[in-house]
């Protein structure tokens, strides 16, 4: 059998793979996202800041923000999710920039007004074809399992 | 009635995300709103081509769409986003500004149904399409 890889090797290369795809992306700093990564699982986190707030009165997040966020993360997950099996294999991250998905629709059911806290994200990838993808997210704040968004995208893969 | 507008615009001037976005009233009237965002490098989804990020267009529908919301005679007062589709229809082009208009179409007592357009310079192909509805009323 084959020795395990060091751990700190594996590490390098998986934080390498997603610092490369979220770098390709600079409206993730404009929102000040970033994501936590557990194995292959990744969580968006999306930490509160004044600039997020859509209706001062309230205060409530930017119903915007939130669906860019949301949109962000599925998107990211559908690119990591692709490219992980190959960089495991290859054991190394592809040269050159690497190439996102493309969203055709995304559609967000807001459940409850978003807090002026930090806010997490899951999505996970329910279809993913050759040519297209149908990603499923789900944000929450204080409470994993009280939800105060969710979103259902499709996108387009990219060609090669 | 005008005095309403005004409110709606400078409302639309006070939102932090809004305002971060670099979004402006462009023409408000009952149940119709056109909103601006210009081009800018921080919003951008793709390093590769430039283009703006599919969440800021969303951003600037949201906001398009209540603004249409809060300016219909039969809304007004406290709402919230309920739900929102938005159809890509292709890559904005960089460097240009978004405009989105959005109507409020129908309104019920409890809700408001918005569609909305997003374009660049060139008017005949739209970026972006949104349709979505807006809880209206007491909290």
């Amino acid at each position: 059998m084959k020795r395990p890889e060091a751990v700190h090797v594996v590490k390098q290369r998986r934080e390498a793979l997603l610092r490369g795809l979220v770098d390709g992306v600079p409206y993730i700093s404009f929102l000040g996202m970033r994501f936590d990564r557990h194995g292959d699982e990744l969580t968006a986190i999306l930490p509160y800041h004044d600039g997020l707030i859509g209706n001062p009165m309230l205060p409530a997040l930017h119903g915007g923000a939130t669906a860019a966020f949301l949109e962000v993360t599925a998107l990211i997950e559908l690119a990591w999710s692709t490219l992980w099996e190959g960089v495991e294999a290859e054991g190394a991250v592809p040269g050159g920039p690497l190439r996102l998905p493309k969203t055709i629709d995304f559609t967000v059911d807001y459940l409850r007004p978003g807090l002026p806290r930090d806010a997490y994200a899951r999505a996970r990838v329910n279809r993913s074809g050759r040519r297209y993808a149908s990603v499923h997210v789900e944000a929450w704040q204080d409470n994993r399992a009280r939800l105060f968004a969710q979103a259902t995208g499709h996108f387009l893969m990219p060609t090669d | 009635m005008q005095d309403t507008l005004s409110f709606v615009a400078r409302f639309v001037a006070a939102l932090p995300h809004s305002q971060a976005l670099g979004m402006q009233a462009e023409t408000i009237s009952e149940g119709l709103a056109v909103l601006t965002m210009p081009y800018d490098a921080r919003l951008i989804g793709d390093t590769e081509t430039g283009v703006i990020h599919g969440g800021a267009v969303s951003a600037l529908m949201d906001t398009a769409a209540s603004v249409a919301v809060l300016s219909h005679p039969a809304a007004g007062g406290i709402m919230a986003t309920m739900n929102l589709r938005i159809d890509y229809m292709r890559p904005a082009t960089p460097g240009q500004t978004l405009r989105a208009r959005a109507e409020c179409h129908h309104v019920t007592r409890s809700v408001a149904f918005i569609r909305a357009v997003a374009t660049d310079d060139d008017e005949s192909r739209p970026v972006a399409m949104a349709t979505g509805a807006f809880t209206i009323g007491a909290a």
